[in-house]
C-alpha cells in the first residue's frame, strides 16, 4: 500500500470514466463516469495530502490539510454540476423525447 | 500494517471492478447502483489514508445525495430498457484512455516525489485524522510536538479553521455557485409553456409532467 499503488488505483478509476464518458451515447452514463473522474482526482489529492510533504510545513502544520480541502471543493462543485447536469438532462428528454446524445443534433446545420 | 494492506486491496478491487461495470453493463439502473459501490469505495480509501471527515461527506454527498439524484433521473427518463448502447466511438476512446492510462503509470512511478519525512509524519497525521476538532494536548505532545507555540498551531490546523480562515474566499465563492446552480436547475425544469409566462400564472394549464414527454412538452 505504496504511494504508488495510490496513484495507479486513481489514475485506473479515471481512465475507465474517461473511456465511458467518450463512448456511452446515454447522457446519463456520460455523467455517471464523469462523476467518477472526480471521485479519482479526490483519491489523487487525498493521498498527497498524506504522503508528499507541502511546501511550509516547517511554519504550519495546516499546509498539510490543503489537498484535503481542494477534496472537499471538488465535492461541492461536483454536487453543483450533477444538479445542473440532470436539468439539462431533463430538459433535454422534455424537448428529444429520449436520452440519446446522437439525438442530439438540434444545432447541426 | 498488514491489515491495511488487505483492506486496501480489497477496495481496489472492488472499486476498478465497479468502476468498469459502470461504464461497461447495458442496464442503467445497474450502473447507477455499481457507482454508489464506486462511491463506498472511495470513502473507504479517504479511511486509509487518514482523511475520515471526507470520508463521511462522501458517503453523505456521493453515496447520498448524487447517487439518490441519478438514480431519480434514470427512473425518470425511462429509456432503462433501451439501455445504455455504445457510439461509434468505442474502439478510439479505449484506445485514447488506455494510451492516457500507460502515460499516469508511468508518471506516477517515475517520478521522484518529494515524500513527508518520517520526523513530520505523526504530527500531519494528528491534524489530518482530527482534521475537524480540537486536539488534546496529550494527544499532540504523544506525536512528538512538544513546543508550545506548534501544539497552538497544530490545534488551529484543522480543516473548518481552514475553511474559515485561509480559504474563507473560494469558501464564499463555492456557496454562491451551490446558490446558482440551484436557481438554474430550477430554471431548467420549469416546465416551458411557450408564452414566456410564468407558470404561476392561471391560464397556463398544469404542469403535466413534461419529463415523460407527453404531448403539450417541449
Amino acid at each position: 500500500m505504496s504511494f504508488e499503488a495510490f496513484l495507479i488505483v486513481a489514475a485506473v478509476l479515471f481512465c475507465i470514466g474517461l473511456y465511458g464518458s467518450l463512448a456511452r451515447r446515454n447522457v446519463l452514463a456520460v455523467l455517471m463516469s464523469i462523476e467518477l473522474m472526480f471521485n479519482a482526482v479526490n483519491l489523487t489529492l487525498v493521498a498527497m495530502a498524506k504522503y508528499l510533504a507541502p511546501a511550509g510545513l516547517q511554519e504550519s502544520l495546516s499546509t498539510a490539510l490543503t489537498g484535503q480541502v481542494f477534496a472537499v471543493f471538488i465535492i461541492t462543485v461536483a454536487a453543483a454540476e450533477i444538479a445542473l447536469g440532470l436539468g439539462i438532462v431533463f430538459a433535454m428528454y422534455r424537448t428529444n423525447e429520449s436520452v440519446d446524445l446522437t439525438d442530439a443534433a438540434q444545432m447541426r446545420n | 500494517m498488514w491489515f491495511q494492506d488487505v483492506v486496501f486491496w480489497l477496495l481496489s478491487v472492488v472499486a476498478i471492478g465497479c468502476a468498469l461495470g459502470v461504464v461497461l453493463t447495458r442496464d442503467l439502473f445497474r450502473a447507477a447502483l455499481l457507482l454508489v459501490a464506486v462511491f463506498i469505495a472511495v470513502g473507504g480509501f479517504f479511511v486509509l489514508l487518514n482523511a475520515e471527515f471526507l470520508a463521511v461527506v462522501q458517503v453523505l454527498i456521493y453515496a447520498g445525495a448524487i447517487a439518490v439524484l441519478i438514480i431519480f433521473a434514470v427512473m425518470l427518463t425511462r429509456d432503462v430498457q433501451r439501455g445504455n448502447p455504445p457510439n461509434r466511438l468505442q474502439i478510439p476512446a479505449a484506445i485514447f484512455a488506455g494510451l492516457l492510462l500507460a502515460a499516469m503509470v508511468v508518471v506516477a512511478i517515475d517520478t521522484r516525489w518529494d515524500f513527508l519525512p518520517e520526523s513530520e509524519r505523526p504530527g500531519v497525521e494528528a491534524v489530518q485524522t482530527a482534521a475537524v476538532s480540537n486536539i488534546p494536548v496529550e494527544a499532540l505532545v504523544q506525536a512528538g510536538i512538544t513546543d508550545e507555540s506548534q501544539q497552538e498551531d497544530a490545534q488551529t490546523a484543522g480543516l473548518a479553521d481552514l475553511l474559515t480562515g485561509k480559504y474563507v474566499l473560494p469558501f464564499e465563492a463555492v456557496s454562491v455557485l451551490l446558490l446558482a446552480a440551484l436557481i438554474g436547475a430550477l430554471a431548467l425544469v420549469r416546465p416551458r409553456t411557450g408564452t414566456g409566462l410564468s407558470n404561476t400564472s392561471p391560464v397556463v394549464p398544469p404542469f403535466r409532467g413534461g419529463v415523460d414527454g407527453g404531448p403539450g412538452a417541449g
